[in-house]
Formats: C-alpha cells, structure tokens, sequence
C-alpha cells in the first residue's frame, strides 16, 4: 500500500490517490497525526500548504513525528516521492538536499511546462530515454530551486538530477525556467535512488480525461519499486 | 416573508447607519420594550440593506427560480441542483419527461450546489485580504450544504487600467484570491475581468463557487429539532469586522481606505481548509442536523436564521464561543464577523463525536447553546442580553419602495468616430478588457482536483464529474461574467445580452444549462436614477433568463456601489452551469475547415432592420461616440441549442462565440502559430452607414459564434431555418489572420495578435 501523507493543508493528497488508484495500485490517504502505517511500502508528500506555509515552505511538517517515520522508511528501502509542498517537506526534513525559495517572478505560476529526462536508470524515469521531452503541470509560488555550487557539482556528478525546465524541443534556456530553478533543475534523487522530489505535478498528468499522461509513467516507476 | 435570497456576504458593511427611528419604533412597538443594546445591534445588522434586501426585495420576484432539476432555491446558503442521470446530459429539452423519478431519492444521484457574493467594499479598503475572505465565505456556504467544493469563479471589475490606482488594486485582489484559493485546494476555473471608468473608485469582486455532493448527504440551513445542540466550529472569535453587516450599505468615502481598514478580517486559509476536511468527515458520517456558515452579522446572523428557518428558536450562551481576546463583550461575541467559522445543529448523541472531529482537524468547538422551540435567546454570566421572537428578527424588516427613474436611458443618436480599420482592430484587440487575461489565472491554480478538462482562457470552464451520469460521466460546463459596458450603455437590454453571452459561452462547449446564480450590483438606491437603472438590469437579467430557459437559484445584491468619483454601472453578474457528455470543441482553429458564422443577422440579411450596433461597444469605449446598443436576437432558446448542437456535431473544428470586442476579437482570439484564417466580412443588403466595416467587425451582439467545420452541409441542415449560418471564408496553416471587411483588407500574423492580447501581462510583470 502506498500511503499519502496528508498534513493540515496538503491539498493534493487526493489527487495523489486518484491518480495511484488509476494505474491500479493500492494508496490510501493518512492523516500525519495517525503515524505512518505499518504496512507502507511506498510514500508520497503531496502537494498543498501545509500549516499553511505561514513558517516557511514544508517546514512545519517537517518537523512533525510522521516526517520522522518517514525517513526511518526511506532508510530502510521505502520509496519516497515529494511533489511540489511535498518537495519542499523532503527538503526541509533533510531527505533531499538543497531548498525550494520564491519564484523569480514573485508570483504563484500555474502552467504546463516542458522537462527534459535527464537520467533514465531510476525507478521514476525507467520509462523514458534521457532527453525525452515531457509535459507536466505545475503550480507554485515557491519552486526556485537552490543549492550551493559544490552540492549542485555532487549532485550532477552523482547524475541524481532528474529532470530539468526546458522548451518544446529540449533546451534548457532561461526562457523555459519558470521559477529561477538553479540549472533549470525541477527534480532530484536523494542519496539513494527511491527517493526523490519533484516540483511539476505528475498526478495531474495521469488520468487519461484530461488529455495529458506523462506523468502517469513516473507515478507506475515508483509504484511498482514499492510493490516490487 | 420568504427571502429569495441567501443572506448575503462576509464582510459587505455596506450599511454602517444605526437602527433608524422607522425601524427603532417597530421594533419597540413589537417588543412592547426598548430593545438592548446587543438586540439593536442585531437589528441594525441583520434589517441592514445588505442582510435584507430591502431595497431589491421588491425587484426579486421577477426572476424564475424553478425547475426540476432544483432541489433548493433561493434561500439557502447555495443552492443545489441535481446533475442529470444516464443521457439526458444532451437533452436539449428538459421540461419533457420525469426526470425527478430517481433523483432526490436515488443514491447515485449526485448535486452541485451553486453560489455567488459579493466582496466590493472590503476589496477597495484592503483588496489583497477583502478579495482573500471573499473566497473563503462563498466556500463556506458551499460546505453548509453538505458539499465538497469543487471550483472558483471570480469576476473583477476595476477602473481604468492605465490607471497606477486601478493596477494597484487589480493587482492586490488577484494575489488576495490566489493566495486564498489555492492554498484551500479549490481551483479557480472561470471568471471576468473588466475595466471601465464607473469603476474608479469602486472596484466590485464577485466570487461563485460550485460544490458537488451525493444526493443523500444533502445538509440545509433549516433547523430540524428542539433539543439538538448548536454547535460552533472553526476559528475563535476576535472583535475583527465588527458591524460588518452594516458598513456595506453606505458609500465609500474619500478616506474609506484607511478609516475603514480595521474592519476588514483577515482570512486564514489554513483553518478554511481544516473546516473543508472536518465538514467533510461530519457529512460522510452524518452528524449534521442543520448548518449555515457565519459571515455577514457572524454569529447572532447564523444562528438565528438556522433556527428561523425551521420555525424554531436558539437559547444560546454567548460565554461559551471560544475566543481570541479576552474581555469581549457580548455584542461583540454576537456580530463579529471572525471568519472561518460554521454554525451546526447536531443530536445530542453526536456531540461527541463532533468534538472529536474538531480535535482531530485542530479546530475549535464549542456547544454554544440548544435549538428550542421558541424565541431567540442569548445569555452572557446571568445577564440576559438577547430575547426576541425569531422570525421577527429573521424576517420582519420592512422592504422599501424606492422610488426608480429610468427616464434617464434613451436611445442615443448615432455619432461614431471614423479611425481606420487597421488602427481600430489593434487598439480593440489589445485593450485590457479584451485581452489575454493569462496574466491573472496563472496566478490560480485551476487544476488541482483532477477535474479541469479545459482551463480558463476559455469560452466555459469543463469539470468532469466521473461520478455522476452514465458510463464516464459527464463534463460540467461553468461560465461567469457581466459587460458593465452593456449595461452602462442600456440597463436592460444590457443586462439581457449579459445572460444570452453567458449561456452562449455554454453553448459552444456543446453544454445545455441547468441553472444560474446571480451577483446584482448596484449604486445608491436612494437616487432614483441610479435605482432606475438598477431596477432596469435586474428586470433584463430575469427576462433572458426566463426567455431561454434558465432558472435563477439564487445570488447576491449590493448596493451602495459609489465613491467620490461617481456610481458604477449596474453590473449584474451572472454565472451559470451546465452540462454535456460530448467532447467539447476548441477555440483555436484547426486549420483546414470552413468558417461559419452563425447567428449574425447583419451579414445574413436575414432581417434588414437589424443592422450592426456599436453602442456599448469596446469601440466606443475607446474611440468615442455614440450608438444605441444593438438589437438582440429574437429567438434566443434557438440560438442557444443551435449553438450547442452544431458545437456538439461531429464534423466541428472549433468553435468560439462573439461577444466583448465584436467578430473582430473572436477571429483573433482563434487564429494560433499553427493555424490562421482567411475570410470576408461583408453585409449582404444593408447599404450605408449600419454596415460600414467598423460596425461589421465590432459590434458586440451577443448570441453569434464562429464555427469551423470539415461538414459545413451537415451544419446547415442542424441550423436550417432557425439560425442563420454564413460561410465567411476557410481556416489555413499559416498562422495569419487575413480579413476582407466590406472592402476593407486586414491582415494580422499569430505573432503580432499575440503581443496585442500580452498587455496586462506586459504592463504588470
């Protein structure tokens, strides 16, 4: 089963259920003060405001016991997706590094953008070839990526960047960064391979109605590294 | 007396004045005593113009709000209609057949409720946090019925752009909304934006919301039983937007931005969401007997109209609300207007339950008092403070007779400045009020919920309802909007062509209505004029509604929309739902059809004594002069299930209506990179001035759309003699827009139209 964190203010933990249950996996929403169940084999953040974002992005939750037995899970093996307020949670409880800060623009974007695969050899991208084009929604105020220089070098080296903002034909340039990303980065690996974040929304790029699905190609990786 | 409509808004304080001596003396005269203090408090809010409607009442009774398709009209805090079961989505006549068997009492019917407020007032004097609780007040009346809500619609009305002013608000009430919005997870869909000079001083935000629920947890604002414990959820109560009621029914003054600053309540979208997820969890466990939220007249309003409602009373002891500052006094506790907070009615053996809930969700919980069978009591300590009959307070405010003068509007003669056709397409497809309002919904998220299928920037708004329907469900069509400009130009005719353009808005999606709410605004309804044209735009709103079909379920009035700078236009808002079980057509052309208009009697020559009009158009809001307001269709409801059949036949491209910014500014809004048009606009009979090329091109009639088709045949036998069509031309890859008009030759590339409709974004970020 895959467990969805839902803390006071997430908001896309029922997308995130919808979106599971559509690719015919087991998910369920779990409210953070009921501790994470026993028999997740899978967790996503999801997206939202949790606590408001009053403190900082995802700092709160952060903090929260759950977050907690959510890298004591991540320790042992258990896959973990962060999007978007879950992102930025996994950053401020250490499960990734760097940190999510206001966009650029100041302003809260909510567009589709275009991410290139970066690295293929993951749970989450073993459906694309790197440098495959995708398409995926986001919606933040506070996306803009940052790292220091010689964590972002770690992290390349590593090849643990996942996907970056980039025009309809694969270029990274300034114009496809919606938000400032350092290196147009929009998702990353942590220190092992079945955790990562994401800032674009993959579960809003899964049910087939609504005319968009690569997401739904990152959302199976990961479900089936946590059933598998 | 029934009201018609919902008690209205948060914050509106739209009508600060003390009880006045008429009203003073009824109630002393009916209570047989001086009321108290906390009793006058009451009755100054809950007798305000903007909690009774006494100034409007009277106008109310033109609009239709039945159909049986409505569960709950006007009255409650939203209203709510049941989606349509199996295939009737496409139906395009729903008064045959018995539709109710199966609904109401079917537990896979599903209903979505429908509502819409107003936050003028706080917006001028704090537009990021007026615009903010706007959101969160009509999300709460979505919640009151037992709904989850579902989408946000918003419609903005500021003075001049070029003003630093207008920009300053415009830019502080979208942040507000975004803010709010998106961090309770409710997207925003649909909306307006306008700009026009009668707004200066006076901004208006207008914010609808739809909620979507199984029949059988439908919850009303009508109190069930003596003996149930009333029970008060959510955010403490603080002394925030106190007289809240009343400080909306009096103009703003000169230096309302800052003297009336306190009074606007800062919104906590954290706790609005908490509230979402605990109402939630009580209506899947059915634990609520009755619920209204609290906003306008907070507490003392809520309770008493839920007990009102059933027949019943409240003994209420105002020691018990859980509260933010210590000391407040009992007239305080009873009127602020804290928000984020609900009101239940819940069986003592559920309280319990309902505690834990709170707890769970971290809210606050109070057992504020019981439901009885008489009188609306409140106590504080051992003093009785409140002790009134209910439905006197509820309901005994004498409407007004104001007198109304529309002597004012007649029919301008024609006076049109003459720019050249180039210069005039330009400056009207690059005006603020017809360009690309990208710039705002960005800024909102319009996709959380999995069930945006096409996303603002579009005629309607599609949410697809998995669950209701047969098979894959079925899409709901949401469109929202006004033209002040319209109604500015002629009240009534004006607000008629506001309801038609928002249906016709449905109609190209291939969607049928099922019902609309309206946001009534209006100025000072003690100059007769501004009553006059008032009192002229209610009566065309409830007309078109009524002429196509289209109960009204509900709305919101406002008045005393003036400032130092003047009144604002009549400005009745209109937002409409509908559905279908088709897939929609885009509005950007594919690139090889054939382009039709449809409805346009001008270049049909169907009927010579139609020629094109110019009054209250963009035109001449940005050019000058003057014409009369173009005379609308004569068949509507035909236009209408026309429009959505030919939207819904299989050889349509696309399709896109005609309205704000005439023909010109539907051609634009169509051609793309990929695919541009070429077509000739011409009159068929009419010679002389009525068909010049500006008044081809602009005029803004609404009722008209263009359609691209692979099956022109097939489109002309579906409109066959009801609507006219006419083949203008063909759509082309190329990405240019090429035009002949009367002679006239235009031509614009993708690239050029695209930075015309870039203003707002260019002038803001």
């Amino acid at each position: 089963m895959i467990a969805v964190c839902q803390f006071g203010g997430s908001n896309c933990d029922r997308d995130a259920v919808a979106a599971l249950r559509d690719l015919d996996f087991e998910a369920e929403r779990v409210w953070y003060a009921d501790g994470l169940p026993e028999n997740a084999d899978g967790v996503v953040l999801p997206g939202g405001f949790s606590y408001g974002d009053y403190l900082r992005a995802g700092a709160m939750a952060a903090r929260a016991p759950i977050s907690k037995e959510v890298r004591e899970a991540a320790d042992r093996g258990t896959p973990v997706l962060g999007i978007c307020n879950g992102a930025q949670i996994a950053t401020e409880s250490g499960l990734v590094p760097g940190a999510f800060t206001t966009n650029a623009s100041a302003r809260f974007r909510c567009e589709h953008v275009h991410l290139r695969v970066e690295n293929e050899d993951t749970p989450w991208t073993a459906g694309f070839d790197a440098g495959d084009v995708l398409t995926l929604p986001i919606a933040h105020g506070e996306g803009r990526f940052e790292i220091s220089e010689t964590e972002l070098a770690t992290l390349e080296a590593e090849n643990r960047v996942l996907f970056r903002y980039c025009d309809s034909e694969g270029e990274v340039t300034d114009d496809a960064n919606p938000n400032g990303s350092v290196g147009n980065v929009a998702g990353i690996l942590g220190e092992r391979e079945h955790t990562a974040v994401l800032m674009p929304h993959p579960e809003r790029a899964t049910l087939p109605d609504l005319g968009r699905t690569d997401g739904r190609t990152i959302l199976r990786g990961f479900a089936e590294a946590a059933s598998g | 007396m029934e009201k018609r409509f919902a008690r209205g808004g948060q914050t509106s304080r739209e009508n600060r004045m003390a009880l006045d001596d008429a009203d003073r003396e009824l109630v002393t005269s009916e209570l047989g005593r001086e009321p108290t203090p906390a009793e006058a408090a009451l009755f100054e809010n809950l007798w305000s113009e903007h909690c009774a409607y006494r100034s409007s009442r009277p106008l109310l009774s033109a609009f239709d709000s039945g159909g049986e398709q409505v569960a709950i009209g006007p009255g409650d805090d939203a209203a709510v209609v049941a989606l349509p079961i199996g295939n009737e989505a496409s139906s395009a006549d729903r008064t045959d057949g018995d539709a109710k068997n199966g609904r109401g009492d079917d537990e896979s019917a599903w209903y979505v409720t429908l509502g819409i407020e107003s936050h003028n007032h706080p917006s001028f004097v704090d537009p990021y946090d007026g615009a903010a609780t706007g959101v969160g007040g009509i999300v709460r009346d979505t919640l009151s019925m037992g709904a989850y809500p579902i989408a946000l619609a918003d419609c903005l009305y500021f003075g001049d752009f070029e003003r630093e002013h207008s920009k300053y608000l415009f830019e502080g009430v979208v942040e507000g909304i975004s803010d709010y919005a998106n961090a309770i997870g409710v997207p925003t869909v649909t909306g307006s934006v306008a700009f026009h000079p009668g707004f200066e001083g006076n901004p208006l935000v207008n914010v609808a919301c739809v909620g979507l629920l199984p029949s059988d947890r439908l919850v009303t604002a009508v109190a069930q039983d003596a003996g149930n414990d009333l029970v008060l959820l959510g955010n403490s109560t603080g002394r925030d937007g106190l007289g809240g009621a009343s400080f909306a029914s009096e103009d703003l003054a000169e230096d309302a931005e800052t003297a009336d600053r306190p009074a606007v309540q800062v919104g906590d979208p954290y706790s609005e969401k908490l509230l979402i997820e605990a109402n939630e969890a009580l209506c899947e466990e059915g634990l609520v007997e009755s619920a209204r939220d609290l906003g306008a007249a907070g507490l003392g309003g809520a309770s008493s109209e839920l007990v009102a409602k059933g027949g019943l009373g409240a003994a209420i002891d105002l020691g018990r609300v859980h509260q933010r500052e210590p000391n407040m006094a009992p007239t305080e506790v009873l009127l602020a207007e804290s928000q984020e907070r609900m009101c239940y009615e819940v069986a003592p053996e559920n309280t319990d339950r309902v505690k834990e809930i709170a707890e769970r969700f971290e809210l606050g919980c109070s057992v504020i008092g019981r439901v009885v069978e008489d009188r609306y009591v409140c106590t504080h300590g051992s003093e009785r403070v409140v002790d009134l009959p209910v439905e006197f307070l509820a309901e005994g405010a004498p409407a007004y007779d104001r007198p109304a003068d529309a002597s004012a509007v007649g029919t301008p003669d024609r006076d049109l400045p003459s720019p050249s056709l180039e210069e005039a397409f330009a400056t009207v497809v690059g005006s603020p009020n017809t360009a690309s309002k990208e710039w705002v919904y960005r800024q909102y998220d319009h996709e959380v919920g999995l069930r945006t299928r096409v996303p603002p920037g579009d005629d309607a708004a599609l949410l697809a309802i998995r669950e209701a329907g047969s098979g894959s469900g079925i899409d709901l069509a949401f469109a929202a909007g006004a033209e002040p400009n319209w109604t500015a130009c002629d009240p009534y005719v004006g607000a008629q062509a506001i309801a038609l353009e928002v249906a016709t808005n449905l109609a190209v999606k291939g969607a049928t209505p099922l019902a609309a709410v309206d946001c009534l605004n209006g100025a000072n309804p003690e100059r007769p004029g501004t009553f006059g044209a008032f009192s002229n735009s209610v009566s065309g709103l409830a007309d078109m509604c009524e002429a196509i079909s289209v109960p009204v379920v509900g709305g919101n009035v406002s008045l005393y929309n003036d400032s130092a700078t003047g009144p604002i236009p009549p400005t009745p808002t209109l937002s409409m739902i509908g559905t279908t079980d088709d897939e929609a057509p885009p509005t950007q052309l594919h690139g090889d059809g054939t382009l039709l208009l449809v409805g346009d009697r001008a270049v049909a020559d169907e009927d010579g004594s139609s020629p094109p009009r110019l009054g209250g158009s963009e035109y001449v809001l940005e050019f000058g002069g003057r014409d009369s307001f173009p005379d609308l269709p004569a068949n509507p409801s035909d236009r209408l299930s026309v429009l959505s059949d030919l939207a819904r036949a299989e050889g349509t491209l696309a399709a896109h209506d005609v309205s704000h910014g005439g023909l010109a500014v539907t051609l634009a809004e169509m051609v793309g990179e990929d695919a541009g048009l070429s077509a000739s606009i011409d009159s068929a009979g009419n010679t002389g001035e009525a068909s010049d090329a500006a008044a081809l091109l602009f005029d803004e009639v609404p009722g008209r759309a263009v359609i691209e088709t692979a099956d022109p045949e097939r489109a002309r036998e579906i409109a066959a003699d009801r609507v006219s069509v006419t083949e203008i031309g063909t759509a082309t890859d190329d990405g240019r827009l090429a035009l002949s008009v009367h002679g006239e030759e235009l031509s614009f590339s993708a690239t050029s139209i695209a930075t015309l409709r870039d203003v707002i974004d260019d002038e803001l970020d």
